[in-house]
């Protein structure tokens, strides 16, 4: 039983599920749809755990890479535009065309202290989504792009009608997604993230090219987000205002992987699941309910879920980070450096130093253990 | 850089116009510096960036405004006249809206950030990032989606017009709403810089912002601190809260993010843990908001302040005014 289970992993069980599910449900399922989104948010989750969970950088503007996919694929297929691309193309090109945003991005930017990385991320974030907002000839402003076509693959044309499409193909690249980086953990480059994370210091004396690699993880994670974004547009059939790609998104997303766990690939989709899939499928299903039995005849936000939907994350954050920093479903290391940094407000502190570089996302700082005291 | 091409203005003069801008610059400024003051105090004793503090304006800003609503038609049926009833009422707010933001920061350091002293510095972040998460929510309760606007307390009339000479010179505009401003954020710089340079909690708060653990084998008790520091900047924000109300008139849940953006970009800008530096930035902020709302697409403004911060951040990490500090390693 247990060699069974090691060689079909959980993964693998969840993905047939999520394969055979569209089977037992209508075309029309709005469970089904929903499931769709939530598999295009933990493609962008994982790309942002790539920078954070991996490389240790605080992303702050990951969302601005997901609108920039969104709006390079609208362009590309948007009636008004001249180009008319195939859905894969869109796909490569707003993936590649993101990448190349976080390159610019972190070309500069990448010598920064962890804070100020932090800060740089969210400020790019902000100057997108206002340049979608204000290049109106291009954008459409706060209308977005809207009435894309069908996406095409290979001459099929996918209805928006029945879900089953887009499902089947957000399902498909997040298990690319998934595999590609659970050999990347394994690869040079991985190893390397996961070396800088814990000590950039002691890392580039071992010849690891610091600047390279971080930029990797910076292109890595931008292109998958830009991937994601494509997904989301197709889906939608518009590629939204600029406000689905502001910094509460990026926040959002960065709560599901520290929720989850920085840093696993199994914390982090758990993380989506929970996070998003309460935000969009539990509290608009609860508040039916409450609708349904008379709870709320008068529609008042006092009595619904979706009123206090910010408090819940909000008390969740505080929770998790007071009783479970390391998230749900850890990865091993950063767990075991977790606990003993626990240990540390007993001793003196000289072994925290490496559980502090582990998880902060500051790239590795090594104030003595007294000057990160207060 | 095209929105200086744009400066043309058909019912007053080049020059006027530039003069009114840096005026309105000075009175965002003002109220933006402020709020800054509460973000740099706190990194510079904990070294945390304190997500939850624009919220927590915002909350303050709703308290000014039951005040406000509150107090004003209890002085006039008191009989008062109109404009001393509107001092009254400023005054009241100030100090209601000061005393309730800087108390709930002491209890949200108390209660959220300090378990978290040792722990990973993602910690206390992610925390304050929840923290803020609640005060938007609660705001949301508290007043519902939708702008509301604040009961006018002053008079809007131009108080330049009293004197006809200087209004024809010049043609500014000057309100009651930007005398308020002046009138609280002068003394209060003062009497910070007072506070900071010569009191012994000071100098404590110096002490523990250069080296916390030195402070402490000093006999400084740095929770104490750290809850002072956390009082002050929460108090400040809770003056500005009142600046806001008087001078932009609404109030809205989220309006703790925008203003506290704009705050975290000038104690960036000024270098920051650096009080100076704090309002140095608010107020170039402010001008450069103005400046650009005045002469070129107001719909831009936001989109320069924050390419700024990048430039700033990638050129001159440490801000203006920040001391040069080597990275230990």
């Amino acid at each position: 039983m247990k060699r069974f289970l090691e060689r079909f992993p959980l993964e693998w069980l969840l993905l047939g599920l999520a394969a055979l599910f569209p089977l037992f449900v209508s075309s029309t399922s709005v469970f089904g749809s929903q499931l769709n989104d939530l598999f295009t948010y933990a493609i962008l989750a994982l790309g942002l755990n790539v920078v954070v969970g991996y490389a240790g950088l605080l992303h702050l503007g990951i969302a601005a890479f997901f609108g920039i996919g969104a709006y390079v694929t609208g362009i590309l297929i948007a009636p008004v535009f001249p180009f008319q691309v195939a859905f894969p193309v869109a796909l490569v090109l707003s993936a590649g065309g993101a990448a190349l945003c976080g390159v610019l991005l972190g070309a500069p930017t990448l010598r920064l202290r962890g804070d100020y990385l932090a800060l740089v991320t969210l400020g790019f974030g902000e100057v997108v989504k206002y340049a979608i907002q204000n290049l109106m000839s291009i954008t459409e402003g706060t209308r977005g792009l809207t009435s894309l076509p069908p996406a095409l693959v290979f001459g099929l044309k996918i209805s928006p009608d029945d879900f089953r499409g887009y499902y089947y193909i957000a399902l498909v690249l997040l298990a690319a997604t998934v595999l590609l980086l659970k050999n990347l953990e394994r690869s040079s480059l991985g190893r390397s993230w996961m070396a800088i994370r814990e000590d950039e210091l002691a890392a580039t004396c071992m010849g690891i090219n610091a600047a390279r690699v971080k930029l990797a993880a910076f292109a890595l994670g931008a292109g998958l987000a830009g991937m994601a974004g494509c997904l989301f547009a197709v889906k939608q059939t518009t590629t939204s205002g600029p406000l689905a790609y502001d910094f509460n998104r990026s926040v959002i997303m960065l709560c599901c992987i520290i929720l989850g766990g920085l840093g696993s690939i199994r914390g982090v989709l758990l993380g989506v699941m929970l996070l998003i899939g309460f935000d969009t499928i539990l509290t608009p299903k609860i508040d039916e309910w409450l609708q349904l039995a008379n709870f709320n005849p008068e529609g008042s936000t006092y009595l619904s879920l979706s009123g206090w939907r910010l408090m819940v994350f909000g008390l969740a954050l505080i929770l998790m980070m007071r009783f479970r920093p390391e998230g749900f479903l850890p990865a091993g290391h950063i767990q075991a450096e977790m606990h003993r940094g626990q240990l540390k407000t007993v001793h003196t502190g000289a072994e925290s130093v490496a559980a502090e570089s582990l998880v902060s996302t500051t790239p590795v700082k090594h104030t003595p253990p007294s000057e990160k005291q207060v | 850089m095209p929105f200086l091409l744009l400066a043309e203005n058909s019912t007053s003069s080049a020059g006027q116009l530039l003069l009114q801008q840096c005026l309105n610059g000075l009175t965002f400024g003002s109220l933006i510096a402020l709020i800054a003051l509460g973000y740099t105090m706190v990194y510079g004793i904990i070294g945390l960036i304190n997500f939850a503090h624009g919220d927590l304006f915002m909350l303050g800003a709703f308290v000014a405004f039951s005040v406000f609503a509150g107090c004003l038609p209890a002085f006039e049926s008191w009989g008062l006249g109109a404009l001393t009833a509107a001092w009254l009422t400023v005054v009241l707010a100030t100090v209601a809206s000061a005393a309730f933001c800087g108390v709930l920061n002491l209890a949200v350091d108390r209660i959220v950030y300090k378990p978290l002293r040792n722990a990973p510095k993602l910690a206390p972040l992610v925390s304050a990032i929840g923290v803020s998460f609640v005060f938007m929510n609660v705001g949301q309760l508290w007043r519902g989606a939708l702008d509301v606007s604040v009961p006018t307390v002053f008079p809007g009339d131009n108080l330049v017009a009293r004197w006809p000479w200087l209004f024809e010179q010049t043609g500014l505009r000057f309100t009651w709403a930007d005398l308020i401003v002046m009138a609280l954020v002068i003394p209060i710089m003062i009497a910070l810089t007072v506070f900071v340079k010569y009191t012994r909690m000071g100098n404590a708060m110096r002490a523990t912002a250069q080296n916390p653990v030195a402070a402490q084998l000093m006999g400084i008790n740095v929770e104490r601190v750290i809850g002072v520091t956390f009082v002050i900047g929460g108090a400040l924000g809770g003056v500005a809260s009142v600046i806001s109300n008087l001078y932009v008139g609404t109030v809205n849940f989220q309006m703790g993010f925008q203003n506290g953006l704009y705050a975290f970009t000038a104690a960036v800008l000024g270098g920051i843990g650096n009080i100076p530096g704090a309002v140095l930035g608010g107020l170039l902020i402010g001008f450069v908001k103005a400046l650009s709302d005045g002469y070129g697409q107001t719909q831009w403004t936001n989109a320069l302040i924050f390419a700024i911060l990048i430039v700033i951040l990638i050129f001159r990490p440490r801000g203006l005014l920040g001391a040069t500090t080597r990275e230990k390693v």
